[in-house]
């Protein structure tokens, strides 16, 4: 169970605010995405609901408890894989966990298997490609003990091939267990893809200025991407994206 | 490998020719400079008149390194902890190399008198500052990225540094361990000269003072053997411990 509220959400750095009473929730299971221009403060709103700054104000609820000003709340993906070169894979998906309780290297292994890297398990990060990393990346927050996941664009660094094949295999190890996701991206097609609801920021000060529900069945797939319901829905996100950019 | 080895041994072998016929043909007296078939054959006729001196040493060196990689170690993640530390200390530690160690060891026979002590003393100021000054930079160019993700995860302070900033800092440490693993027995040699009852020091000054070169340059020769075998542990070591490292093949 986990649900994250965000109620009047206001932060600013000198003189320049970067939110302002910002205001959305994340429901039980549900897959959120975040979307936004470059700059438009969704690392900003990552770091705030991580516990890295405190709001000036405003609240952050993660299953109605406060959560502005603490860290670990939420389990995290960032834009980089961040693996530490001197573990292996299977000692960089329990670092997570290790920061709060004994690792179920057990656990761990099955995940990695269901991921396909089994042959990696003992392999250091510089021995896999960028998109074996990202997964690697992955599969550390979902092992983590907190229930809701915070994805930072894990996938801008990849190629338009490798990024469509990291989506599907995301929604697969995501429907398994359907935890709570907030996902921060500036690529639509991605977004309407990957969630259930898109929130479409605006930027300095960052606001959500129109928020559109996606209803596509699951399990989707790539053929998905290319009906003219989905174009549709395209068209509508760029449409509110590019009205802001003119203004 | 083995063709660098191999371009390495040619230099020697011919620098050692070169002595050779020299020395011969303009018949330099011994006591000038020995010619390397005296130099060996000496090595061997007196080894059992000084093999106590080359284990003495070996002793000396290995206690001194140790606590001087103790004390590097200590001083680095003292300071790395505590900014204020480092502000006050950083100088002092530089001042500290700029002072010449055959200055220093007379005044420390002065304070701690001819014992272990001021051995010890002398081969940890040579050899713990490469190790802090390395351990601090490593510790300090911890990946930015990592530490983001570790705070967000919510890591404390204290398992950022165990298990984030501390192994960083082992690469480095091990390029700090080389140069101190040379320095050291340079260090102990040193430090034999001021007065002690064995040692290679020891020897040398003996050997030097009766005019005899070639036990001179025996020493020398010891002193560049212990020099090998320190790094090359120490080489050894950091291979089997930065296992993880991309291998050198694999980056070209």
């Amino acid at each position: 169970m986990s649900t994250l509220e965000i109620e009047q959400l206001s932060k600013s750095f000198g003189s320049q605010p970067i939110l302002e009473q910002l205001q959305f929730h994340v429901k039980e299971g549900e897959f959120v995405s975040l979307l936004g221009p470059s700059g438009s403060g969704k690392s900003t709103i990552f770091h705030l609901i991580g516990g890295l700054y405190k709001p000036d104000y405003g609240s952050i609820r993660l299953n109605g408890n406060e959560i502005s000003g603490q860290k670990g709340s939420i389990s995290y993906m960032p834009q980089t894989p961040s693996l530490f070169p001197w573990r292996t894979i299977l000692e960089n998906v329990t670092l997570g966990v290790e920061l709060f309780e004994k690792p179920d290297k057990e656990k761990a292994k099955k995940m990695l298997e269901r991921a396909g890297l089994a042959d990696y398990i003992d392999a250091y990060p510089h021995e896999l490609s960028g998109g074996m990393r990202q997964r690697v990346a992955f599969i550390r927050s979902i092992l983590s003990p907190q229930p809701f996941i915070c994805l930072d664009e894990p996938f801008s660094a990849l190629d338009e091939f490798t990024r469509l094949e990291m989506q599907k295999w995301l929604l697969s190890i995501w429907d398994e267990e359907r935890p709570s996701v907030l996902f921060v991206t500036h690529n639509i097609e991605e977004a309407i893809f990957l969630s259930d609801r898109i929130l479409v920021l605006g930027s300095k000060p960052a606001q959500v200025i129109k928020e559109f529900d996606i209803a596509f069945d699951r399990p989707r797939n790539g053929e998905l991407t290319l009906t003219s319901e989905f174009l549709d829905v395209k068209k509508a996100v760029y449409q509110t994206l590019r009205g802001e950019l003119d203004d | 490998m083995f063709e660098k080895s191999y371009s390495a041994i040619i230099v020697i072998v011919s620098i050692l020719t070169i002595w050779e016929i020299t020395s011969r043909l303009l018949q330099i007296p011994t006591w000038i400079l020995p010619a390397p078939t005296t130099i060996v054959q000496e090595a061997f006729t007196s080894w059992h008149n000084y093999n106590h001196h080359i284990l003495s040493t070996i002793t000396l060196t290995g206690s001194g390194f140790a606590i001087g990689v103790s004390v590097g170690l200590l001083i680095a993640i003292l300071l790395h902890l505590v900014p204020r530390i480092r502000e006050a200390l950083y100088p002092l530690l530089i001042l500290s190399q700029n002072i010449p160690i055959i200055v220093l060891a007379p005044l420390l026979v002065i304070w701690f008198g001819f014992g272990i002590t001021p051995k010890l003393l002398i081969i940890t100021l040579v050899c713990f500052f490469p190790i802090a000054v390395a351990t601090i930079d490593g510790l300090k160019q911890t990946n930015p990225e990592l530490i983001h993700y570790m705070k967000m995860a919510g890591a404390t302070n204290r398992q950022i540094f165990t298990k984030l900033e501390l192994p960083h800092a082992i690469p480095q440490l091990f390029s700090g361990l080389k140069i101190s693993a040379t320095y050291s027995v340079m260090g102990a040699v040193i430090s034999e000269w001021l007065g002690a009852n064995q040692g290679i020091g020891v020897y040398m000054t003996l050997a030097s003072s009766s005019f005899r070169t070639d036990r001179v340059f025996v020493a020398i020769f010891f002193i560049m053997i212990l020099c090998l075998i320190f790094f090359s542990l120490i080489i050894t070591a950091e291979r089997l411990i930065l296992k993880w490292r991309p291998s050198e093949e694999g980056k070209r």
